[in-house]
């Protein structure tokens, strides 16, 4: 534990990272509709005028479904293409990975955008149902990113130990792997689920009038005097997403440490 | 173990591994490469009149409002890329040289949990922030500091610089960590005894060899901020558009989907180009130090 200096400047950049985020608990309890110092005092009513939107309790509903649809789609997609990778060597694998990891690296205006084109051209109503094929699209190379990496770490010999055995290949996957990556699956279903729930720009531009958090959020920032409000839901959703994310570390550990392995880094 | 297989499904290596990839490879098939042939199809035909033509290219790459929103969005995601990336080094320095190794997952969950909060509400803290009527505003006249509030700090493109500075600082340090992590430490140990100063080390050491982690995070920098829509939106109070506003203005309140499609098209050659740089740069890099 040298270098007294970049301990210090870490710390600083630290505070500064999470300098913003701060602010949010102190004006959501702060008696006053205008986000500025000085404090005027201490209050919950932001937290109840929030609970009481209608509106905001409809977006929740829509988010919930789009983020679980595409949490467990992303990840059965994600489980098909990590296991292809690690296991099988097949002539182009290089550009099929590479289409399917293509949105990790597009802008995602861009994506959002060419899907928008095709489903007005093909007359496709816009719904809760094509913010899930858009959410499906980005959270994959998420989940295969997570899942390949579950896969990397088995150990083959365990699989062929079960087919000298005699178990079939299904049911070898079924009894041996599938166990072995649980851990992997429910990271990546976890991440999915928090990256389709912070998603805007694909559910402003392919969700047509169905409101879900992230359009709600934008909408009520056109309102000042409903900022407060929107300060309370975003203390609570900071909350909840801290609470995902030590779930899903923890599970990651566990499967590093089942696997055997070292932990030096974090997600992805 | 692949000829195991083999004989129990029936099944050669590559087709196996083929009817495995196949929905996901599908999937992207159907909602990512379909929809990028159509724009570029769109981008190469006129509106109404139909038929093949360079025109909307044309007209994009010379009116003097796209080329000017094009700079805005480069010049904003150039500055962002660089202040994150010089700012994110010497973090992912400190956890990977200086921390203990049982406390680095915990440093980098640290590091990674405000990148895991809305997008959207640390945009808009920002400008709660930065306003007008803001929390720097309002702070420094409380404390007696200033008398009215300054007007220098809000709506402009320095403050979307610091909002999306601030937005991607994690991606930077991530590739940026792991790439100094394989540094071999046994060579930072032969530099110093071979009489070089720590800090001749780590020029002629420790930074070209975490360069890969470098562009990496460069990258992972760049393409995003050029497509940003939410920060022009509401740090620049809509005044200072940037590509994929113009990309909704055209498209959707213009309808002109041709045009519209085109400006995408070039927004992804520009991203594809001066990714395609980076990337080659990197590669004469690592070359020219061996």
């Amino acid at each position: 534990m040298k270098a007294p200096a970049l301990r210090v400047y870490t710390i600083a950049y630290l505070v500064f990272l999470y300098a913003p985020i701060v602010l949010l608990p102190l004006f959501a309890f702060n008696d006053s509709k205008v986000i500025a110092f000085p404090l005027q005092g201490f209050t919950t009513s932001w937290f109840q005028i929030m609970w009481a939107d209608q509106n905001l309790w409809n977006a929740i509903k829509n988010s919930a479904v789009i983020s679980t649809s595409v949490a467990v789609f992303s990840t059965l997609l994600g489980l098909f293409a990590a296991r292809a990778s690690t296991r099988f060597k097949f002539p182009a694998k290089g550009a099929a990975l590479g289409l399917i990891m293509l949105p990790l690296v597009l802008p995602e205006m861009i994506v959002a955008m060419s899907m928008l084109v095709v489903l007005l051209a093909l007359g496709v109503p816009l719904s809760i149902f094509t913010i899930i094929l858009g959410h499906v699209l980005l959270c994959t190379p998420f989940a295969v990113a997570i899942l390949t990496s579950a896969f990397q770490s088995l150990d083959q010999s365990l699989e062929e130990a079960a087919l000298d055995l005699g178990e079939t290949p299904l049911s070898t996957f079924w009894l041996i792997i599938l166990p072995l990556v649980m851990p992997g699956i429910i990271s990546s279903l976890l991440i999915c689920f928090t990256i389709s729930l912070d998603e805007f720009i694909m559910a402003y531009f392919l969700g047509g009038n169905e409101p879900v958090l992230s359009t709600y959020i934008f909408g009520q920032f056109r309102f000042p005097q409903r900022v407060p409000a929107i300060m309370a839901l975003g203390t609570i959703l900071v909350c909840l997403s801290i609470t995902l994310l030590a779930i899903a570390e923890y599970f990651r550990r566990r499967g590093i440490a089942k696997a055997g392995g070292k932990d030096t880094g974090g997600f992805l | 173990m692949a000829q195991e297989q083999a004989a129990v499904t029936g099944r050669s290596e590559a087709a196996s591994g083929w009817l495995l990839i196949s929905p996901t490879f599908l999937y992207s098939v159907l909602l990512l490469a379909a929809p990028l042939v159509a724009v570029l199809v769109y981008a190469l035909t006129l509106k109404d009149v139909g038929g093949f033509s360079f025109a909307n290219f044309h007209e994009v790459w010379t009116k003097p409002i796209y080329q000017k929103l094009m700079g805005r969005s480069l010049t904003v995601s150039f500055s962002v890329t660089l202040v994150t990336v010089a700012l994110a080094y010497p973090v992912a320095y400190f956890v990977s040289f200086h921390v203990h190794p049982s406390k680095k997952s915990l440093w980098l969950f640290l590091i990674t949990i405000p990148f895991w909060t809305s997008y959207l509400i640390r945009v808009f803290l920002w400008k709660v922030i930065l306003g007008y009527n803001g929390v720097v505003n309002s702070g420094l006249m409380s404390l007696g500091l200033i008398d009215a509030p300054l007007q220098a700090i809000n709506y402009n493109v320095q403050a979307m610089i610091l909002t999306l500075a601030h937005a991607y600082a994690p991606f930077a340090i991530l590739p940026i960590f792991v790439s100094l992590e394989k540094i071999d430490r046994s060579l930072l140990e032969a530099g110093q005894d071979l009489g070089e100063s720590r800090w001749m080390t780590f020029l002629r050491v420790t930074l070209p060899l975490s360069m890969p982690g470098v562009i990496a995070a460069v990258l992972i920098v760049f393409i995003p901020t050029v497509g940003d829509y939410v920060t022009p939106d509401l740090i620049g109070g809509g005044k200072l558009p940037m590509i994929a506003n113009m990309i909704e203005v055209t498209m959707l309140k213009q309808n002109d989907r041709h045009m519209g499609s085109a400006i995408a098209v070039t927004a992804m050659l520009v991203v594809a180009v001066v990714s395609l740089i980076f990337l080659m740069l990197n590669k004469r890099f690592l070359r020219g130090t061996k």
